[in-house]
């Protein structure tokens, strides 16, 4: 019988390939991809980025966690679905990238990296408040990471509070509990990486 | 009377605070009400899914059981901003879709006594809603002022039209609904070929340069095109291309002047609103001058900006200044 995955040794580690699918919820298609490189050429900010998704996906395969992990590329992407919705395979790449983001937080594995605070301050407001708060997520940004455009960015800041489009202070939901509750049972049942 | 339920997200509270006002403004003109998911919780943007996995569905998925808990005449959820749409979409049909996933997410709810049953919820974007259940024809019906010369580049971003779990708006790349949309309401529509590219979402926060040359390209691509304005969908496309156009006219040594309204905003106007009911001069590239071409007059005050600086020949000590100060 021909069957695609190799046969199952229960006593081996998973390998890097294995472990980014399993931990991606819902179904990746990532062993189905073909190298064709739809995606790298589709992908808006593909020039700043370390490796193009194809070529991270053969690192996936070679097994090069760490490179892959350290590579600029999960947080250069900006979530725009071009590669996916072009990709002849329909590898879901970008949920792949938000699998890799997560794997390199949690092994401390990112260059120094201010996509990783933003996504991890994000977090931090969505678990205490329940809601998002861009204003203390701004300037926490602006002043761990670029500092020097605090001044641009602070009269843009007056301008946002002058035309009544950000708040001082976040709001909290009333169901903050029972979302906390929730949110903790989940981590429980993520696979692990 | 058609009732939704409706997910206004962080967004459309503060910073897309002109796109819920407009909104609610022309609710009435196509007898339609949208009622908030009562204390729902933010879908996690982009941001969530990048930290923990499982969890970020979980977090979509209170959304979810609460709004279906208030199912009463319809089954439809629908979000205006973008990343709230395409989040409640996805999560909804990978539920539907993947069984251990659903087994487990549901699990998570039930710490809250929650439960979600996939397929209960039909999850729609605004526009979707609009144009597709509302109809052209009852939109047209409201028009008292056309729009008339007014050249307009259609902007719909990325994650309304990509990755469409559910099929909804059939092209993922060069979706017509907007441009319909916006001719009903009579302004001359470009056949914008940016109109699905990358306004770069959170990328301002990570790398500005590479964020500013993608904001870049929308701008130059409309203003080629002789825009008057850009009409957008979405939150956080607006406030990249509105909010930092200044910064990046100074980044490229341009001079830009592209303002970026949402599409409720422009239904307003021409449904006959005045621009104050529809967050109309709280746009940081002024809409004055191109709306005058539709005879509508933006209020002086709310279309002035700071002057960058001081006269030369000011004797006084320079002192900060509030922007009502600057006006007077």
């Amino acid at each position: 019988m021909l069957t695609n995955s190799p046969p199952v040794d229960s006593t081996r580690p998973l390998d890097f390939l294995e472990t980014v699918k399993q931990a991606t919820p819902g179904d990746s298609r990532l062993t189905m991809c073909i190298q064709c490189g739809t995606c790298g050429g589709s992908c808006p900010s593909g020039q700043d980025m370390d490796h193009t998704p194809r070529q991270l996906f053969a690192m996936i395969r070679a097994d090069m966690r760490e490179e892959v992990l350290r590579s600029n590329t999960p947080w250069y992407c900006v979530s725009c679905y071009f590669c996916m919705v072009r990709c002849p395979q329909e590898v879901h790449i970008t949920d792949i990238m938000y699998t890799l983001k997560s794997m390199a937080i949690a092994a401390d594995l990112y260059e120094t990296n201010s996509a990783a605070d933003l996504s991890q301050s994000f977090v931090g407001y969505v678990e205490n408040y329940g809601r998002s708060f861009e204003f203390g997520l701004a300037t926490r940004q602006y002043l761990r990471h670029q500092p020097l455009s605090l001044m641009r960015r602070a009269s843009m800041g007056l301008g946002m509070l002058s035309k009544g489009r950000i708040e001082l202070t976040p709001n909290r939901i009333e169901g903050i509990g029972q979302l906390q509750a929730i949110l903790a049972r989940a981590k429980e049942l993520e696979v692990p990486t | 009377m058609t009732k939704y339920l409706f997910y206004p997200g962080c967004s459309m509270q503060r910073s897309a605070r002109p796109y819920l006002d407009s909104l609610q403004t022309i609710s009435p003109d196509i007898d339609a009400t949208f009622e908030d998911v009562q204390d729902w919780n933010c879908c996690g943007a982009t941001e969530y899914a990048a930290v923990h996995r499982v969890p970020s569905h979980a977090l979509i998925a209170r959304n979810l059981a609460l709004a279906a808990q208030q199912m009463n005449g319809t089954r439809t959820l629908t979000a205006g901003c973008s990343a709230c749409y395409l989040n409640l979409a996805k999560t909804e049909n990978y539920l539907r879709q993947n069984d251990d996933l659903n087994s487990v997410v549901n699990e998570a709810l039930a710490a809250g006594n929650l439960h979600y049953e996939p397929g209960t919820l039909q999850v729609r974007h605004l526009l979707d809603v609009l144009v597709n259940d509302i109809g052209l024809e009852a939109i047209r019906a409201q028009v008292k002022r056309p729009l008339t010369n007014l050249r307009i580049a259609p902007y719909y971003g990325c994650m309304v039209v990509r990755p469409d779990p559910d099929n909804r708006f059939r092209s993922e790349e060069y979706p017509m609904s907007m441009d319909r949309l916006l001719k009903v309401l009579g302004a001359e529509v470009i056949d914008f070929p940016l109109k699905t590219h990358c306004c770069g979402g959170h990328m301002t926060q990570i790398s500005t340069p590479v964020a500013f040359e993608m904001i870049r390209r929308l701008i130059y691509g409309a203003s080629q095109y002789q825009a008057d304005i850009m009409v957008t969908l979405c939150p956080m496309c607006q406030l990249n291309l509105d909010a930092y156009q200044g910064e990046v006219n100074q980044h490229f040594k341009t001079s830009y002047h592209m303002p970026v309204l949402y599409f409720t905003q422009l239904m307003g106007l021409a449904f006959g609103h005045e621009p104050e009911e529809l967050g109309i001069g709280k746009e940081f590239v002024s809409a004055r001058e191109a709306l005058a071409k539709i005879g509508v007059e933006v209020a002086e005050e709310t279309a002035v900006k700071r002057p960058s600086h001081r006269a030369k020949d000011d004797p006084s000590l320079p002192m900060p200044q509030m922007p009502e100060e600057v006006n007077r």
